[in-house]
């Protein structure tokens, strides 16, 4: 039994791989942010909403669709897709797995009678998401929950139940056990083996009637303690395989509502975050995702969601289309939104891919098959790797791991050194980023790099800059304009000299 | 005509350590002889042996071959079993030997009739199955040897003889009747009732079936361990007694097999068992430095007039702890030919000199041995005696007489030494002045010289070094870039004392022009 909410045909696995940059993508775009924001509190969640929008990029348009498709029933019918996930929540709570006790570890009877406990319990859940599959289905039009529902209702009919029943009622043992043995080594008994008594009529009936292949009777003596502790070894090995496969049972019932809880929880965090948004007046919208080859990507009023997430408010938004652009070099005034517009385009990159809805009005752009992030980082290195070193050693990295539908996002790298190095390395690296055809998004204010791409007037590149327009708004929209050679700010230089 | 000679040539099957049936009559229980501490081949068949003490093997290894055919009747033994086809099927046929006995072992601690019985039936499956698949595997294989040749036609005769073939029959009808037994326990509050199975359900199979639809990937298994101690509790011989009611005649055959089968091994079969351990354990030894890429070959034999060599040499014990260290091991190379017959061996303490000396010893007794040793290509002899002498640990209150003791252990070594002896000396004569030992060693010198054996002499005497034509000097070397680094290396050439204190002080800057530089005025 699959929910298959997340893939058409597969489970989604918590084990999945990554993309290979995962440490570097929550740190570059603040993803932790996005996380709490999907997970409200719930660690679960949490880590769901981290392995979905991680292993995005390797999903095709079709699950990206398909995804969208489930998050619009979501959206229309919150309220059963938040009873199913307590459902399922309270069903893998009530089952302490008190089998794996000590005590029972010793004792498979005891192993039994609480597996027994366990089952009647999560018959009972089993019998909740029977009762919605049955009252609401009618609202759910997506693929993945149709099936979902259609497959609830045919395994979970009224049979499965009435026969869950009545072999929980016989594992209760209350008519003495039988069991069955060959000869093993030394002609110890082997192969224990637990049979359900046949029908009752028949055992009456042979009581009176006797076969001819006689039994053979005999007690333990009621004073012989030894006696009676072999004896219940004996019925512990005979319903020992019994009572594991009953505890198997239990288990691959509990991992059922640990997968139904798994599938859920994606869609449980885009409806926390889109309650958060729609709150703050944010935009969301489903994007357009296109195949990789096809090299679109333009979008109306984009925003960071993780900026408006932490400022909870309202945050400026970016229209730009570079559809045919290759290179996207950001330059312009400090604290002018380049960084947020850097983030925005990778985070909502990861979000689409990861079939979520968007921070913006309209969004399309083509699939990558790696988004990566090269941004200048802050925090201490090591005395024996300088900080140039320690740049140009992950961007060695970044080129081991890079494919042709990569998208590179800049920022700020190569600035640890003087300008003139700087932009020769920047220019380098870039001008064979540009042959290979790999978008890059390059923040820098390295005007001597910009400029010498800029003033080569290239069809495939172009120039963004941010305007500072006045001191008390934090964010800008960018516009299209060549480098700015004052954009190199003051501060900027006296940090790198002093650093240096 | 043909059969006849075919037969003649055919060689009757004895020992597979030995090509006449004499020798065998011969041996006692040998001790290690006396130089095996000294050349830590006590170590060495230690660890040969770890592990197989059930064979009882080290006599084997304290009897050293004396003549060259029963040394080639090993060789080619080894050479077949170098095979590894051969060589697993042994083993496996040990295994299975092995596993017998322990069921024999087990029986004897039994004493409810229907168990003991059944271990014996066990023992005999097991041992037939080793037999007749020995049997089967050895036919498929291409020997050489004359050892195995003989061996695999005695095991061809027995396994087709009528008595083995009876055994195996007999013990596979019992096997088959008694697995065909299933009964049934019906156990309510204390009473027990015993009867045959009636193809009642599998409840557990019945619950997996009901909850499959749930399976989502592997889960803990919760299955109790029951530790099975083999002898049966009052309750258990209680059932099997009704067991035995229920199939009466099964259990009779059993009860007529153990008592008509006690002695079913074959003796040499047995005996084979155990000596061909010997080539197997020092196989299996030797993996662990074939591994690091360490040579082994069969020596020739030769006389000392003709000379001695062997290359890539090394010493077996140490390099197998230098082994497990994960440290590399060093390969040394020594020839004498023409009249040369002493290699005299000095040079810096901690250079490989005592290794050296032992190196040569155990490559000497392990080619007596038949064995194939260390080293890229060897010419060795076949030694009658070999004798030799190491310092001692110094045991203060034996000081005063230890140059005594050791020149009455000199005079015995002359006393029993001939020209196909080897003598090994390490750092004797340390216990008196310089001019008593440098007086003392040229009459030993003189005496060896005389004998015209083979020797080792492990000294700090200089003079030794170029005594006569008969003597090589040989000294551990440095690496030459690095004056001070010693390989282990041993190498002919000139003894000379100083060279390596010389070093020392080069590494340091301690020499005369250096120090002129450094110290400033």
């Amino acid at each position: 039994m699959k929910a298959f909410l997340m893939f058409e045909k597969t489970n989604f696995s918590m084990q999945q791989k990554l993309a290979w940059n995962e440490e570097a993508l929550i740190q570059d775009l603040e993803l932790n942010t996005l996380f709490n924001g999907m997970a409200q509190g719930d660690d679960f969640i949490f880590e769901v909403a981290k392995k979905a929008v991680l292993s995005g990029v390797y999903n095709d348009v079709n699950t990206i669709l398909y995804r969208q498709n489930t998050l619009r029933d979501s959206l229309n019918n919150a309220s059963i897709i938040k009873k199913m996930y307590k459902i399922s929540v309270e069903a893998i709570k009530s089952n302490n797995k008190s089998y794996l006790s000590e005590f029972s570890l010793v004792y498979p009877t005891t192993t039994l009678q609480n597996a027994v406990g366990v089952m009647q319990l999560f018959v009972k859940f089993l019998q909740q998401l029977r009762t919605i599959a049955d009252n609401h289905s009618d609202n759910f039009h997506s693929e993945g929950f149709t099936m979902l529902f259609a497959m609830l209702k045919k395994e979970l009919d009224d049979e499965f139940f009435t026969r869950v029943k009545n072999h929980l009622q016989e594992l209760k043992l209350e008519n003495g056990i039988l069991l069955s043995a060959e000869l093993g080594k030394g002609n110890k008994g082997k192969h224990w083996i637990l049979h359900r008594f046949k029908a009752k009529r028949e055992c009456w009936f042979r009581r009176l009637f006797p076969k001819k292949s006689s039994s053979y009777t005999f007690s333990i003596y009621h004073k012989d303690d030894r006696g009676m502790r072999i004896l219940s070894d004996l019925k512990g090995e005979g319903v020992n395989l019994v009572a594991n496969a009953l505890a198997q049972s239990a288990d691959h019932i509990h991992s059922f509502f640990t997968m139904l809880q798994t599938e859920l929880a994606f869609y449980m965090g885009c409806l926390n975050l889109h309650e958060q948004l729609t709150q703050m007046g944010e935009p969301t919208s489903f994007p357009s995702p296109l195949a990789k080859e096809q090299h679109k990507h333009s979008f109306e009023e984009l925003y960071d969601a993780c900026l408006a997430l932490t400022l909870k408010q309202k945050t400026v938004g970016n229209t730009t289309n570079v559809d045919d652009k290759t290179l996207v070099l950001i330059t312009g005034a400090n604290k002018g939104g380049k960084t947020t517009y850097l983030r925005s385009i990778g985070l909502s990159q990861l979000m689409m891919q990861c079939g979520m809805f968007v921070p913006a009005e309209t969004f399309e752009a083509n699939l990558c098959d790696s988004l990566i992030t090269h941004f200048k980082r802050e925090e201490d290195i090591t005395m024996k790797s300088g900080k140039l070193d320690e740049e140009l050693s992950r961007m060695n990295d970044i080129i081991n791991h890079l494919t042709p539908n990569s998208i590179v996002l800049f920022n700020e790298s190569f600035a640890a050194t003087n300008e003139r190095e700087g932009s020769e390395i920047a220019r380098q690296i870039v001008n064979a980023l540009l042959e290979k055809r790999i978008r890059v998004y390059f923040v820098t204010h390295l005007y001597d790099f910009a400029n010498s791409i800029y003033v080569r007037k290239l069809p495939n590149v172009i120039s963004l800059r941010a305007v500072r327009q006045n001191d008390t708004s934090r964010t800008f929209r960018l516009e299209e304009a060549e480098p700015q050679e004052t954009s190199y700010g003051e501060d900027l230089y006296d940090k790198i000299f002093l650093i240096n | 005509m043909t059969l006849i000679s075919n037969y003649s040539f055919a060689m009757t099957f004895h020992s597979i350590l030995y090509k006449s049936a004499d020798v065998i009559i011969k041996e006692k229980a040998p001790v290690a002889p006396d130089f095996f501490v000294d050349l830590n081949l006590d170590q060495i068949i230690n660890a040969i042996t770890s592990g197989k003490d059930e064979y009882n093997l080290k006599p084997f290894y304290y009897t050293s071959l004396k003549d060259f055919d029963s040394i080639m009747y090993r060789h080619e033994i080894i050479q077949d079993l170098e095979n590894s086809v051969v060589f697993e099927d042994i083993k496996s046929f040990a295994a299975g030997m092995k596993a017998m006995r322990d069921d024999l072992v087990q029986k004897e601690k039994l004493y409810y009739k229907y168990q003991f019985e059944q271990l014996f039936l066990d023992s005999v499956k097991i041992y037939c199955e080793a037999v007749k698949t020995l049997g089967k595997e050895l036919s498929e294989v291409n020997l050489k040897s004359q050892g195995l040749l003989a061996f695999r036609e005695y095991l061809k005769n027995y396994i087709q003889s009528r008595n083995f073939t009876k055994l195996c029959a007999e013990t596979n009808k019992i096997i088959s009747d008694l697995s065909t037994i299933r009964y049934c326990l019906i156990i309510n509050d204390l009473q027990v009732e015993v009867r045959k199975y009636d193809s009642e359900n599998d409840f557990s199979a019945e619950i997996e079936e009901a909850f499959a639809k749930f399976k989502q990937g592997a889960v803990s298994d919760y299955m109790v361990e029951y530790s099975h101690h083999l002898t049966m509790n009052h309750v258990e011989t209680k059932i099997l007694d009704r067991v035995v009611l229920l199939y009466p005649d099964i259990f009779l055959d059993l009860d007529t097999f153990y008592e008509e089968n006690q002695n079913y091994t074959d003796k040499k079969i047995v005996i084979f068992d155990r000596e061909i351990q010997f080539y197997i354990a020092y196989l299996e030894y030797l993996v662990i430095f074939k591994q690091k890429g360490l040579k082994f070959c069969y020596p020739e034999f030769s006389k000392p007039e003709i000379g001695v060599y062997d290359f890539e040499v090394f010493d077996l014990a140490l390099s197998y702890k230098l082994i497990k260290e994960k440290s590399s091991v060093v390969l040394n190379d020594f020839y004498l030919e023409n009249k040369e017959r002493i290699l005299v061996v000095s040079g810096p303490n901690q250079g490989g000199k005592t290794t050296f000396a032992r190196t040569f010893g155990q490559l000497f007794y392990l080619a007596n041995l038949g064995f194939p040793v260390p080293g890229r290509k060897a010419k060795l002899i076949l030694f009658d005696k070999l004798f030799t002498h190491f310092e001692k640990e110094e045991n203060i209150q034996n000081l005063h007489s230890k140059l005594e003791d050791e020149l009455v252990r000199i005079h015995d070594i002359f006393d029993g030494a001939t020209p196909n002896s080897i003598i090994i000396m390490n750092e004797i004569l340390t216990s008196t002045t310089l001019q008593d030992a440098v007086f003392l060693s040229k009459k030993i010198m003189e005496k060896i010289i005389q004998l015209d054996l083979l020797c080792v002499w492990v000294t700090f005497i200089d003079e030794l070094a170029s005594f006569s034509e008969k003597t090589v000097s040989v000294v551990s070397s440095v690496v030459p870039e690095n004056t001070a680094l010693r390989t282990y290396k041993m190498v002919r050439g000139p003894a000379n004392g100083l060279a390596y204190t010389l070093s020392m002080v080069e590494k340091y800057q301690l020499t005369y022009e250096v120090l002129k530089q450094r110290i400033k005025s």
